[in-house]
């Protein structure tokens, strides 16, 4: 096997019993980037220098077996919607097109700090904005499985790439799928956890009531431990939550018999691809077979989810995005003579559309004598949401849905119509307006396309999740299927 | 003219708390003492992305202590809200403030108003915590900007329309200040911003319940400017009413040179501030028993002290007012009290009189004075105990003023004492007695009148030492000896 298409938990055992370096690790994925990203365009940034440097380090912690993690000396991207102290984040927009962060995400330094090697960033849709990576100002990032397709979006070069071999593990952030879908698309494994689990400081704000980081990884026993670094409390961020990280591989292993699956109506309706849908029963099947019961359930308020998570989003996002206005950071108008001239200039030709469209509506939205209408009542409704899931956990531990209606589509086949590109993420939207955490993991293929599945659990049931992702992947082998890249 | 209407007028009252660090940063807050612009600077009050805010928890304790101080009910939640709006010193493009749920509500305060000092209740609407902006600086054709006043707390004080005269809204703004003072939150230095004000006004007829159209006068920066702006616009409006026409909804600005309000901007032109619940910030839990710590840890307010004042010193109320009025003022009579054996009056005519009035034309502040209050208890000895005159002692307090030298080496430098023995002082009198034949005629001719302006001659000829009453005794014996010796 590629020294690339490794696992986290491979990888490591080779790092810990020196039968490999770090460094050759990190020189064998600098290696498969180079040879594969002209044609996937995963990465907007290669921080090949760095990358090297801090395999060294790596190896000297590994040969002194001082400090050592699972993550030490492990080759890792970051979405570029999260701050890399000293390196280029654009966030996928032309207005940060040249943007150096002075500081680091806590989610980045902590997997420093845990001897990761940071090997560059990856493509994102616009302020992550977008649903397929096209709204990316640079390049559209393509599905390694078909190159005419879209990995999802908007995390979809860190998908892409740790579907690709580019790297073993990613940060993505998910404000309402993000991570999900494009994991999805890609077969790999894409976590959000519950909203405050791991700090957002440093991941550029979409929507900041709704936005989360998260792993993307080839299976549920690296998200755990990607997860275990990166969780925790945080100073610099109030939201984050101040419960103690549970030792999620400690619970890995657990016995999934007798858990209770539930299946919320309302997420298994007419629309659904036929290969979806029968990848969907299939799994079903299999976690009947490792033992649990399966509950039809209810989530009553879910045709409303995608318009209470947009126009909260919009809110948030205009008023998250009015930094940019040229005067400390990022592009700006050269020529501007006026104060409105600089914002309008430097907005104007530093936004893509969508970015634009999304800030009116949200300023709209806001202003006087619609807020109640829009807002206020999106608030309300988005507790009857919260509620939908608690109701939903007294009959049953977690929850099992189909990711998307689809699998991944062609570039340029949604890009006209907004709309139909919002309802990519009608499965994946409710759970961020309720905070609870959500796991996305291979279930099948197609028409030689990944099919994802989508386990939610209660507010900081990561574990569960994980513990029941786990099971299943051990007796499955969809996320051990690769593409057939470049050869 | 102007009986025939009254004044409607509002205060809101800006003031800058003296926290070690900033509202929602680490940085300090002290920006007057910055080596240099941009120095007490960070990522978060530079709005980079990705950056969040972490509340200032002395920023809440001293905003409840106010609050507290101003009568006001501190509800059990806190929620900051986003004000958007544009401009080059605001770097996130929101001011993180409050909006519904403020940090307090429904207070009031007693002031005395006008010569008559008559006591009057003001109701304070809310006060609310929020953060300062950048200082714009203006080059010719360009400006610079300075962010180290950027994120420093500010307590934002809102009064009901409860003020009908400009002495009613100097004497609130004065007791606001006097309270922040007491509090030791604000150091009250108007010149460097401290504290601004805003003012809304509206007049009516006389009697007449109604509210008119208002206008808002903002950004004013001393007592000065409240005063004299408040006034010009009461006129203004006046003058619209007389001549048939209509107050327009503006805001103003005030133009310090030409001492008049200037329009800034109409009610069209008004900003839609979109206020919503700040997303990085979960609502605050103000517990009760933190807000009884914070009661009970008030210092003495400016109220409490002067009635102390009044029935343990035994001073009138004009004078206890005018002590209490500033802390460091009443701070200093109480630690000269206890060190000298002249009476709290004594002690107290001297503050307001000569020691105030050295601080006016020097234009100090009471911390600023030279010698400490031992040195002035020392002075006021010195007189109890006749060894210098009053008029000496006037005299030895402008040195100590000048020089910050202790009384008594003045007046041994300067040979000062008090002369007090006959055998020097009779013949300084013949002395004037001889030099001025005509005004001794006069007396003795039966103008007794001319007698104090002997006693003047004989303290000018002992430049203000000889004791005025053993002056007035020789005198007058030496000069019913004349009398007598022309019968």
């Amino acid at each position: 096997m590629d020294l690339y298409s490794l696992t986290i938990t491979q990888a490591h055992e080779l790092l810990r019993q020196r039968k490999i370096s770090s460094l050759e690790l990190t020189q064998a994925v600098l290696e498969r980037i180079r040879e594969v990203d002209g044609q996937i365009g995963a990465y907007l940034t290669v921080t090949e220098g760095v990358a090297l440097e801090q395999a060294r380090q790596a190896d000297e912690r590994l040969r002194r077996g001082e400090r050592v993690t699972p993550l030490t000396g492990i080759p890792f991207g970051v979405k570029d919607s999260i701050v890399t102290e000293g390196i280029r984040t654009t966030c996928g927009s032309r207005i940060l097109e040249h943007y150096v962060p002075p500081y680091q995400a806590t989610a980045v330094r902590r997997l420093l700090e845990a001897g990761a090697v940071l090997l560059g960033k990856h493509n994102l849709d616009e302020f992550s904005m977008g649903s397929s990576t096209e709204n990316s100002a640079f390049f559209p990032t393509r599905n390694p499985w078909d190159l005419k397709r879209v990995p999802g979006g908007s995390s979809g070069g860190s998908a892409a790439a740790v579907a690709a071999g580019e790297c073993f593990f990613a940060l993505g952030g998910d404000t309402g799928g993000s991570i999900r879908l494009p994991a999805a698309f890609c077969n790999v494994v894409g976590l959000k956890p519950t909203y405050g689990r791991v700090s957002r400081y440093g991941l550029i704000a979409l929507a900041s009531s709704f936005d989360t980081i998260g792993p993307l990884t080839r299976t549920v026993e690296d998200a755990a431990l990607v997860l275990q670094v990166i969780a925790g409390q945080d100073a610099h961020d109030a939201t984050s939550l101040a419960q103690p990280v549970p030792d999620y591989a400690a619970q890995l292993q657990r016995p999934v018999k007798g858990l209770r699956l539930g299946l919320p109506r309302e997420y298994f309706v007419p629309g659904m691809e036929a290969g979806v849908e029968a990848a969907l029963q299939e799994a079903i099947r299999q976690f009947e077979r490792l033992g649990m019961e399966i509950r039809e359930v209810s989530l009553p308020h879910t045709p409303y989810a995608l318009a209470v998570y947009y126009l909260i989003l919009f809110a948030e996002a205009s008023a998250n995005l009015a930094r940019f206005d040229g005067v400390r950071f990022g592009s700006a108008a050269q020529q501007a003579q006026t104060i409105p001239e600089l914002y309008l200039e430097t907005r104007g030709k530093g936004f893509g559309a969508e970015v634009k469209r999304r800030i009116m509506l949200g300023a709209y939205t806001l202003s006087a004598g619609y807020y109640d209408a829009y807002y206020l009542k999106a608030q309300r409704v988005r507790t009857l949401l919260r509620q939908d899931f608690e109701r939903a956990f007294e009959v049953c531990d977690v929850l099992l849905t189909p990711v998307s209606p689809g699998v991944a589509f062609r570039l340029g086949e949604k890009t006209a119509d907004p709309l139909a590109m919002y309802l990519s993420d009608v499965y994946l939207v409710a759970t961020n307006p309720a905070g609870v955490p959500a796991l996305a993991l291979p279930c099948g293929f197609s028409e030689g396309l990944p099919v994802g599945m989508q386990l939610i659990a209660r507010h900081g049931e990561e574990a569960l999740l994980f513990q029941v992702g786990h099971a299943y992947q051990q007796v499955t082998e969809w996320h051990k299927m690769r593409p057939a890249l470049g050869r | 003219m102007e009986q025939k209407y009254e004044a409607v007028i509002g205060l809101e009252i800006h003031a800058e708390l003296q926290t070690r660090s900033k509202m929602f940063c680490a940085c300090p807050a002290d920006y007057a003492h910055a080596e240099s612009p941009n120095t007490h600077i960070c990522p978060i009050c530079t709005g980079q992305p990705g950056t969040l805010p972490v509340v200032n928890r002395a920023a809440l304790e001293q905003g409840i202590q106010v609050a507290l101080a101003l009568h006001c009910t501190i509800p059990p939640l806190n929620i900051f809200a986003r004000k958007n709006y544009y401009y080059p010193d605001l770097p996130k493009g929101y001011q993180i403030s409050q909006y519904e749920m403020p940090l307090a509500v429904n207070g009031w305060v007693e002031v005395p108003v006008g010569k008559e000092g008559t006591l009057q209740r003001i109701r304070i609407r809310r006060v609310h915590l929020e953060e300062d902006t950048a200082k714009l600086f203006h080059q010719g054709d360009r400006s610079l900007i300075d962010f180290n006043r950027a994120g420093v707390p500010l307590l934002e004080i809102v009064s009901e329309p409860d003020m009908h005269s400009v002495d009613a809204v100097l004497a609130y703004a004065m007791h606001i200040r006097n309270v922040l003072r007491y509090l030791g939150v604000n150091s009250g230095d108007m010149q460097k911003g401290v504290l601004r004000f805003e003012a809304n006004i509206s007049v009516r007829p006389a009697g007449s319940q109604e509210l008119r159209t208002r206008t808002e006068i903002k950004n004013l920066n001393s007592f000065r400017a409240l005063t004299r702006a408040t006034a010009y616009e009461i006129r203004r409006q006046i003058a619209i009413y007389e001549s048939g026409g209509q107050v327009l909804q503006e805001t103003l600005g005030w133009d310090e040179e030409h001492e008049v309000t200037l329009s800034q901007r109409s009610k069209e032109h008004a900003h839609d501030y979109r206020y919503f619940p700040e997303p990085d910030l979960p609502p605050l839990q103000i517990e009760a028993a933190w807000v009884e710590a914070l009661r009970a840890a008030l210092p003495e307010l400016p109220e409490a002290r002067r009635q102390r004042f009044i029935e343990a010193y035994g001073l009138p109320v004009a004078e206890a007012r005018i002590l209490t009025a500033e802390k460091s003022l009443a701070d200093y009579f109480e630690a000269v009290l206890p060190q000298t054996q002249a009476s709290p009056r004594e002690v107290s005519s001297w503050m307001i009189g000569e020691f105030l009035r050295h601080l006016n034309e020097r234009q100090i502040e009471v911390e600023a004075v030279p010698f400490p209050p031992q040195a002035l208890a020392e002075l006021l000895n010195l007189v109890a105990q006749r060894t210098i005159t009053m008029a000496t002692a006037k005299e030895v307090l402008r040195e100590m003023f000048e020089s910050g030298a202790m009384p008594q080496v003045i007046v041994e430098a300067r040979g000062l004492a008090q002369i007090a023995d006959e055998a020097t002082l009779m013949p300084l009198i013949e002395q004037v007695l001889q030099e001025n034949p005509q005004v001794v005629e006069s007396y003795l001719n039966g103008k007794e009148s001319v007698f104090q302006w002997l006693m003047g001659q004989v303290a000018r000829a002992t430049r203000g030492k000889a004791d005025p009453q053993l002056t007035r005794q020789l005198l007058q014996s030496r000069l019913d000896a004349l009398r007598r010796s022309r019968l």
